[in-house]
């Protein structure tokens, strides 16, 4: 089949067609205006349905209802509108109820700006609103992987009855790439989600169904958020992702995301033909983040350089999957600015080669 | 021997958590009575509210879903587009439709979203220790309007049917009052020819029910009442507002 050119924002829209999901409420903000423009007609023509919210609070809310129906549902936004869609997410987190959100992350705090960023990488990986839960969140770096990931997501959400968030950034979402777009075929993951007994479909025939999140009674709540817990370790241990480069003969290993993962492989292309032993680690879920598969590569490699479009948040996660073992640098840019190809590099020969070099990285 | 009373078969047989002289009990027994009426509890939806009547779920015989504070339209559209052949209904206080939710209400009445909204005015916010509302009275004490609500410091009293009714969107708007046994026939009449509204595919309907709220109002359920007759409905005057 042949390749088509798509951005990534609508790829994100036709791959959740294709994934099935018949539900689309969004609100404009920049940088993710192509998927809600593009949902506008295309949930239409799949016979699914599209309304544009007065708010990020509505949608998100409507997709909370979609989903409580046994919907497929989804609803995009970048950081500021993604901050207004915590409170839903939380309530959805505690009713086990599935949606895809996706987050094209742009400059901030406040209403920063509209450049690209991977500042909410801490409200994305540790929950975002209030209460214990997380959501499972998959961080493309390509058009081509926002299409497959996409659809993943849908499968995660109704495998686990939780929300999961496609993270990428503005240059991801208005990028255009060759992509190929394959209906995917139905394979036994879809087969089980398809089956939501717990959905409000009308009570013919059995019980009443109640979609809830208040919990008075003595212990009640307790023993949701056990059974959550229990859940989240079950995603934790079988649902990491990742991509590694080199990573068998690097002295640094490079970890970087997304977008960011992009200019960190160019860089890395470049130092292998200078003969600097560098290498990649991309972790694709961010949460449930790759931590044992990091944690492999500390007895091997000597250091760690985390690269993000942040003042340093997944630095974090590294640290937490590295324990102290090997020295953890760090290159980063906020507020919309992008790492150089030539920073990075830089920041490699300083690493592996201080003793030539006048500025080391601390 | 003829039966003349009994309990709806929509109604669970459990006790109430209401207080004395609670609205939302005869409120809930009159959408009980409708449902069974017109033979449509496996096809209902309802969506519960935060506040007093969040666990409305416990004596309803049907699907429900809680929503977020005020996002209950949003909650009820999002179940109604994907099931468009079931019968939804929101069940919301005047802090969540007149306060926290009022884009979401005015919004979902502009689409003409074909939902049913029961909007339960008792003007406090009763579940978080009587609090002043939207709809709370002119003068009227509340806990965080001790000396009375004052006009130039809480603005007025918020008509939301009046409001709500100059949207094309929204078909049949009513105000009624569960304040004696007539209104609450009225009431029960109301809520039927709003949810009749929903099955014929009208559009938006909305019940606005002057409810009394004794403990708040630091009255007698009696005097409550009489409250609602002599005060409220002043303020609030009942009647067909809109049907279009």
């Amino acid at each position: 089949m042949a390749k088509i050119l798509m951005c990534g924002n609508e790829v994100i829209g036709e791959a959740a067609v294709h994934a099935g999901c018949t539900f689309y409420a969004g609100y404009p903000i920049t940088p993710q205006n192509e998927l809600t423009h593009y949902m506008s007609f295309r949930m239409q023509e799949a016979g699914g349905t599209f309304i544009q919210a007065e708010s990020e609070l509505a949608a998100i809310n409507l997709v909370l209802g979609a989903s409580a129906a046994g919907a497929r549902a989804m609803t995009s936004s970048s950081s500021p509108g993604i901050s207004l869609k915590q409170e839903g997410i939380s309530y959805m987190a505690a009713c086990q109820l599935p949606a895809v959100i996706v987050n094209m992350m742009r400059g901030g705090p406040g209403l920063g700006n509209i450049a690209p960023s991977q500042a909410d990488y801490f409200q994305a990986t540790r929950g975002g609103g209030h209460g214990d839960y997380r959501t499972m969140v998959l961080a493309p770096s390509t058009v081509e992987e926002a299409w497959n990931l996409t659809q993943l997501a849908f499968d995660l959400a109704d495998e686990y009855r939780n929300p999961v968030m496609i993270l990428g950034d503005g240059i991801l979402g208005q990028m255009m790439e060759p992509v190929e777009v394959v209906r995917r075929h139905l394979n036994g993951r879809n087969a089980v989600s398809s089956h939501k007994p717990w959905a409000l479909t009308g009570c013919k025939g059995r019980k009443p169904n109640v979609v809830r999140s208040l919990f008075l009674g003595e212990g009640e709540l307790e023993e949701l958020n056990r059974i959550m817990q229990m859940k989240y370790n079950k995603i934790k241990s079988k649902e990491p992702r990742f991509e590694s480069l080199y990573t068998e003969d690097s002295d640094l290993v490079v970890v970087a995301y997304g977008t960011t993962s992009r200019i960190v492989r160019s860089a890395i292309s470049k130092a292998r033909h200078e003969h600097l032993h560098v290498g990649m680690f991309r972790p694709v879920t961010l949460w449930p983040f790759p931590e044992a598969q990091l944690q492999k590569l500390a007895r091997k490699s000597k250091a760690f350089l985390v690269v993000e479009m942040s003042a340093g948040q997944m630095l974090d996660d590294v640290k937490l999957s590295i324990l102290g073992q090997r020295p953890i640098h760090f290159h980063g840019r906020a507020g919309g600015g992008v790492p150089t190809e030539e920073a990075i590099i830089e920041a490699i020969k300083d690493i592996l080669k201080p003793k030539s070099r006048k500025r080391v990285y601390a | 021997m003829k039966k003349v009373f009994e309990r709806p078969a929509s109604l669970r047989a459990v006790p109430t958590h209401y207080c004395s002289g609670c609205g939302h009990s005869i409120v809930h027994r009159l959408v009980c009575e409708v449902i069974d009426e017109l033979g449509i509890r496996e096809d209902v939806i309802a969506v519960c509210p935060v506040g007093c009547a969040v666990i409305a779920y416990e004596y309803w015989d049907f699907d429900c879903s809680e929503a977020p504070h005020g996002r209950t339209p949003c909650v009820a559209t999002g179940i109604k587009r994907v099931h468009p052949d079931k019968v939804v209904f929101s069940y919301q206080g005047d802090g969540d439709l007149a306060a926290i939710g009022t884009a979401e209400i005015i919004h979902t009445a502009n689409r003409g979203e074909n939902i049913t909204v029961f909007f339960i005015n008792n003007g406090v916010y009763g579940m978080t220790n009587g609090q002043m509302a939207p709809t709370t009275l002119i003068g009227q004490k509340t806990s965080t309007s001790i000396h009375g609500r004052d006009i130039t410091r809480d603005g007025y009293p918020m008509k939301m049917s009046e409001l709500l009714s100059q949207l094309p969107g929204a078909k049949y708007i009513e105000r009624v009052s569960v304040d004696n046994p007539a209104n609450v026939l009225k009431t029960r009449a109301a809520i039927k020819k709003a949810l009749k509204c929903q099955m014929e595919g009208k559009g938006f309907s909305l019940v606005e029910i002057l409810s009394p709220c004794p403990t708040y109002w630091g009255l007698s359920p009696k005097d409550a009442c009489r409250r609602i007759e002599d005060e409220m409905s002043k303020a609030f005057p009942l009647g067909v507002i809109k049907d279009a």
